[in-house]
């Protein structure tokens, strides 16, 4: 499984940041081969407007199957839902602590929004 | 000749300048109200709207037959407002700004375009002033459009008079952007020199030329003047603190009628930034009577 989690630095020892849209870094994690990959949001960071959207368009041509991340607004969640990547909102810790909460099951699947947009 | 009526902060008397000014030159001048959030000169004017004309703009449609998920639409949009997510390109219609370079550049030709409703522009007329104000629907967040098809209508007077928003932002440039002059309305106050310096930066980085009305001129101190001062800007006008302009105001009376003895006061504004022709009908000193 391909899971992107959303991060405050460029590996898997950064904090995981809260934010989707505005995240520093995603870091793509294959759980089965192990393999890294770590993909800059600076575009995010820096837009006027519709940072969640260009960040689930990343996630996407990632080819993630699942996010983990802190929250996710509305219109970050719609386009997640329409790219076929399922949404998993309140990680915390480290990048690794976040892809062990979603091994052992103990973040939930988000069948929508946990936040309003500009939370 | 375009002048505009801005200012960095709000409730200063954009509106009063914009309305009384229109009043005193009296003919052939078009009244532009460009605050489209909040449209009000038509209250001090009492004129009821002869015309209404729906505005939108042009939003992107995708035939996803056509469609080959190439993202060049999304990688040219500014605004984040088209993305390809998996097997789709979406759009999302209420962050566009309709600037059409998605459709101008999808190289399948797989997109069209249709229009979304953001507002709509009234046209009334009092005395010889032709008022056209822009209405933005509620809940909308794309101003500059609406403000730049208010800009449009204005053809054919002397005078255009541009009520602009207040600020410093998108919207308050695309009101005073071309204007022949900005006359930027302030209060000496701390709050009021703040965002004058940022008004007056803004209106300089646009290469346009403004000069200063100072409104509720004998309240606050004197760092507004003595930043004028030291900026080179003229002071076109000063408005005295005076509870009779006030309460004219609160009943939607344009202070020139209402206080016939401030007209000089206009007619000379009018004179100083140019407008050719203007006399005041009334003399007498606003201070003296005040």
């Amino acid at each position: 499984m391909k899971v992107v989690v959303t991060a405050t630095g460029a590996t898997v020892d950064s904090a995981v940041d809260p934010r989707f849209g505005r995240a520093a870094a995603f870091i793509l994690v294959d759980t089965e081969s192990g393999e890294i990959q770590v993909q800059d949001n600076h575009a995010g960071v820096a837009a006027t407007q519709g940072a969640g959207i260009q960040a689930a368009e990343t996630v996407s041509r990632l080819g993630a199957d699942c996010l983990v991340t802190g929250h996710c607004g509305p219109k970050a969640y719609r386009s997640l839902h329409a790219a076929g990547v399922a949404v998993y909102t309140g990680a915390s810790g480290t990048v690794a602590d976040a892809v062990e909460q979603l091994r052992s099951g103990s973040l939930d699947r988000s069948d929508g929004p946990d936040v309003g947009g500009h939370w | 000749m375009i002048v505009a009526i801005a200012s960095g902060k709000g409730g200063t008397g954009k509106t009063t300048v914009a309305v009384n000014l229109a009043l005193t030159i009296g003919r052939d001048v078009h009244l532009l109200d460009c605050d489209v959030e909040a449209p009000n000169a038509h209250l001090f004017l009492g004129t009821r709207p002869h015309a209404r004309i729906e505005i939108g703009i042009p939003v992107p449609e995708i035939d996803h037959e056509r469609c080959t998920l190439c993202a060049e639409c999304s990688r040219v949009c500014q605004y984040n407002a088209i993305a390809v997510l998996g097997n789709r390109a979406v759009v999302f219609p209420e962050l566009c700004h309709g600037c059409g370079a998605c459709t101008l550049l999808c190289p399948e030709r797989a997109i069209s375009e249709s229009p979304r409703s953001i507002g709509v522009i009234e046209e009334s007329a009092a005395r010889d002033v032709r008022l056209i104000q822009g209405r933005l629907n509620v809940g909308e967040a794309l101003v500059p459009p609406l403000i730049r098809q208010v800009r449009a209508r204005a053809r054919g007077a002397s005078t255009v008079l541009v009520d602009a928003p207040p600020g410093t932002s998108c919207s308050m440039i695309a009101a005073v952007r071309g204007a022949d002059v900005v006359v930027l309305v302030t209060e000496p106050t701390p709050f009021g020199l703040n965002d004058l310096r940022l008004a007056v930066e803004t209106v300089r980085a646009l290469g346009l030329t403004c000069g200063v009305v100072i409104n509720r001129s004998d309240v606050g101190d004197d760092r507004v003047h003595a930043y004028c001062a030291a900026e080179g800007l003229e002071i076109l006008a000063e408005i005295p603190d005076d509870r009779r302009i006030a309460e004219a105001y609160s009943r939607g009376l344009p202070m020139i009628e209402a206080l016939p003895e401030t007209r000089p006061l206009f007619a000379d504004l009018a004179n100083r930034i140019g407008v050719s022709g203007v006399r005041a009908r009334v003399t007498g000193d606003v201070r003296a009577s005040a």
